[in-house]
Parts: C-alpha cells; sequence; structure tokens
C-alpha cells in the first residue's frame, strides 16, 4: 500500500485524467442504484401502518440530510488538507463540494416541508434538527459567497479554507445549542426520527438510496473539478494539449 | 516591548482613533437603539407581548448593530497600511488584534451593554431580569467581537465586505444569541439562568482562545 504516491494525484495535470476516469464510472452506478433504490422505495417497501403512502419521501430526505452534513465534514477536510499541505488539487475539491452540499441541504429541508405538511399539519416548525439543518445552509452559501467575492484565486481558496474549519468547529455547538433552545421553547417535539422502527426492507431501501445520493455527488464533484481545474490552469501547456490551443479562451 | 506593554499600546491607540472620531461610535449605539424602538411600532404596544419578545429583540439588535461596526475593525489600518506595519513588528501578532478587539468591544459593544437597561425598561422588563440581561450581554458581546474579528479579517478589502462579512458571521452567532436571550427567559420564566450564563461562559472562554489565533491566520491570508 506504501507504494502509492498520494501527492503525484495533487498535482492538476496528473489528477485531471483520473477525475475523467473515475466521474463517469460513478455516474453508471449513480443510476443503477438510483433505478433500484427507486423501484424498492415506491413498489416493494410496504406502507407505513401508522404515515400511509407519505412516508415513502423518507427515501430521499434522509440521504440528502445525511449528505448535506456529510458533506460538510468532507468540504473541511479538502480544506484543511489545502491550507497543510498547499496543494491545489484539494482547495478545488472543497470548492467542487460546495454547490453539490447545498443542494442536498436545500432538498432535505424542500422535502422535510413536503412530508412535514401532511404529518405535522405545517410546511415548518421550528424543530431542532429543520433549523439547524437552515443553519448549515446558511455555513453553505457562505462559504460559496466568500469564495465567489474574492478573485484572486489563491486567496479565495484560503480565505475560504479557514471560514469552513471555523464552520466545522462551530457546528456542534450550534447544533446542540439548537437543540437546547428547541427543548426550552417546545416541550417534546415532534421529530422525524422518532419514527416507528423500519422493516428490513425499507432499512434496505434506504441504504441503496444512500449509497445512489453518494455515488451522484462523487460523480458530479469530479466532473465539477475537472472544469475548476480547466478553468484554474487555463494558461498552461497541459491543459492547451487537453483541449487544443485555440479553445481556451480569455487570457489565452 | 513586552506583551502587555503592546497590548495596551495597541488599545490606547484604537481608543484614542476613537474618541477622535465620535461619529462612528454614536452610529452604532443610535443603530441600536432604532432598530430596538421599531419593534413595537411594527408589532404593537401591548406590554405583555413586549415583555415576552424584550430579550430577544434586545439580543437580535446587539448583534446586528455590532456587525455594522465590524467592517471597520481592520478596515481603516489596512487602507494606510498600518495594518501591514503591525504584523510585521516583532511583537506576536495575536496579541495585536486581541488588543484591537478589545478596543473595538469597548467603543462598541460596551455602550451597547449599558444601554441595554435603559430599552429593557422601555418593553416593560422587571429588574432581575434587567440584570440578567445585562449579564448576558456582558459575557456575549466580547464574543460576537471576536467571531466578528475573523470574518472582518477574512472580508478584508473585498467588494461589498460589509453585508459579506455579515453572511458569513452571523450563523456562527447563533449560539450566543440563543443562551443570552434564553437566560433572560431562564430566569423570569423561574427556572433560573445559571445553566445558561455558564454556557455563554465557555462559549466567551473558547471564542477567547482560537478567535484572535484564526484572525491572525485570517489577516496573513487577506493581506499577502
Amino acid at each position: 500500500m506504501s507504494s502509492i504516491n498520494w501527492f503525484k494525484y495533487a498535482s492538476p495535470p496528473t489528477f485531471y485524467p483520473l477525475a475523467g476516469r473515475l466521474a463517469p464510472l460513478f455516474g453508471v452506478l449513480a443510476v443503477v442504484l438510483m433505478v433500484v433504490g427507486l423501484y424498492l422505495s415506491f413498489f416493494v417497501a410496504p406502507t407505513d401502518y401508522k404515515q400511509g403512502e407519505g412516508y415513502r419521501i423518507m427515501f430521499i430526505h434522509v440521504p440528502a440530510a445525511w449528505m448535506s452534513m456529510f458533506i460538510y465534514l468532507v468540504m473541511a477536510m479538502w480544506a484543511a488538507i489545502g491550507l497543510a499541505f498547499k496543494t491545489r488539487v484539494s482547495a478545488m475539491m472543497s470548492q467542487a463540494l460546495a454547490p453539490t452540499g447545498a443542494m442536498f441541504t436545500f432538498l432535505a429541508l424542500w422535502t422535510g416541508a413536503l412530508w412535514g405538511k401532511p404529518m405535522w399539519g405545517a410546511w415548518w416548525v421550528w424543530d431542532a434538527r429543520l433549523t439547524s439543518e437552515l443553519i448549515l445552509l446558511f455555513l453553505y452559501f457562505g462559504f460559496m459567497a466568500l469564495h465567489a467575492s474574492i478573485d484572486d484565486p489563491r486567496r479565495a481558496d484560503k480565505a475560504s479554507a479557514l471560514l469552513a474549519l471555523v464552520g466545522a468547529v462551530n457546528i456542534p455547538i450550534i447544533y446542540y445549542s439548537v437543540q437546547w433552545w428547541n427543548t426550552l421553547h417546545q416541550g417534546a417535539s415532534i421529530s422525524p426520527g422518532a419514527a416507528p422502527s423500519m422493516t428490513s426492507i425499507m432499512l434496505t431501501t434506504l441504504l441503496i438510496m444512500t449509497a445512489a445520493c453518494w455515488s451522484y455527488a462523487i460523480a458530479v464533484v469530479l466532473s465539477r473539478v475537472r472544469s475548476i481545474i480547466l478553468e484554474r490552469e487555463r494558461n498552461t501547456d497541459w491543459v492547451a494539449s487537453v483541449v487544443g490551443p485555440d479553445n481556451r479562451g480569455g487570457r489565452g | 516591548m513586552g506583551m502587555w506593554a503592546t497590548f495596551r499600546c495597541i488599545v490606547r491607540r484604537d481608543l484614542t482613533l476613537a474618541i477622535r472620531r465620535k461619529s462612528d461610535v454614536f452610529t452604532t449605539l443610535f443603530f441600536f437603539v432604532i432598530v430596538v424602538s421599531l419593534f413595537p411600532l411594527g408589532i404593537g404596544p401591548e406590554s405583555d407581548t413586549l415583555r415576552t419578545i424584550a430579550p430577544g429583540v434586545v439580543w437580535v439588535a446587539a448583534l446586528l448593530a455590532s456587525m455594522l461596526s465590524m467592517e471597520r475593525l481592520f478596515a481603516n489600518d489596512y487602507d494606510d497600511g498600518s495594518l501591514e506595519q503591525m504584523l510585521l513588528t516583532p511583537q506576536p501578532p495575536s496579541v495585536l488584534v486581541f488588543g484591537k478587539i478589545c478596543a473595538h468591544w469597548l467603543v462598541s459593544g460596551l455602550p451597547i451593554v449599558l444601554m441595554a437597561p435603559l430599552l429593557g425598561l422601555q418593553y416593560d422588563m422587571a429588574l432581575d431580569a434587567l440584570g440578567v440581561l445585562v449579564v448576558t450581554l456582558l459575557l456575549g458581546t466580547p464574543v460576537l467581537s471576536l467571531v466578528g474579528a475573523i470574518g472582518a479579517a477574512l472580508t478584508l478589502g473585498l467588494r461589498g465586505g460589509g453585508v459579506l462579512l455579515s453572511l458569513i458571521v452571523l450563523p456562527l452567532c447563533i449560539p450566543v444569541l440563543i443562551f443570552g436571550a434564553g437566560a433572560v427567559e431562564a430566569s423570569t420564566s423561574g427556572l433560573g439562568a445559571q445553566s445558561h450564563v455558564a454556557m455563554l461562559g465557555a462559549i466567551f472562554v473558547l471564542a477567547l482562545c482560537f478567535s484572535p489565533i484564526s484572525a491572525v491566520a485570517a489577516l496573513r491570508i487577506s493581506i499577502e
């Protein structure tokens, strides 16, 4: 194992073709898993005795919520690696992860509202989980806004990396303070996690859908990081040899 | 120069600058007063409602007012180049930054703390609730200055820096808001404010330890 030189892939010219090979692979995997998962969630998983058919939105809601939190941690991890080793691809990875993470956060909130209306009778309640998910969305927006408003890409990478780390340290504090706030205000809260224990087919479906979201995220992030690499490295010879010297555009 | 002398020197310098340019101090304070005074006009004058929302209103207004003044923490020194000179001195930069944060709190945070009881009276708050409010503000507004300093350092010299600063710092300040306003509410409902105040103190200590270091790292990124 130690023979693999990980730093080899820290350089854009070697990472670009690797990402190009992996992205379609995970894309196909995502489609296959999504088809299987959706089939199971619509036709195989049994009707819930309490929530009827409406609970089926869980099969996209729960994976989206998991992904939204997990992607922030991965983003902060790449940011830390980028700050520590000054590897350009790490910073580009964290930049590529942010929109996907924000998308999953939004998806979790959106499907949560659709689920909440029939089950709780309200589109939105100030439940601890909903509130912390909303704050997570704000953190993603802050990260992307900071990166977008700095023109110098190196400063943008480092500044947003530091913000991601500060955010990652803050997330547990925010999460527990929101939980405390909620229990003080509302007493026993209706929580999406308090659903009756799942049958094994429901759990299997949920895990397959999670794997599908995971593959989707990997495929999309790798394709996005390829675009970012091309954009940042457009003045180099290797990009010229990949896309052809006349197609580089910009300040070529 | 020792660390303590450096610290005192920076605080005295920033306070002198603030006294020479008084309008900055008063803008923040009046913004705070105006925001708090707007809520009864929007919500209605029933004193029962006002008493319930008072701690939250005062805390949100303090949060917004501190964001307003945060932008100026490093901006003036950055524009005339003295910030770069400060970072080049042999003194530890975290002490310099900490001095600036302290001076900033004395100029923008302390007036808010002193003004808050008066505004609380307008909202018909009880006397012991007012006391708790002042204590939480005393512990909480320094955290706003400390966390805000990281944001101010990251957004140094950017277009639209002020709005961006609020966008990235406000979500990070949510725990302070929760425990600050929660303490007053807990004390009026008879639960006792100790646990909230203790949490606020813990957050204050945490911010005190890590924020100056992070702010220095952010300044180095922005200045290089």
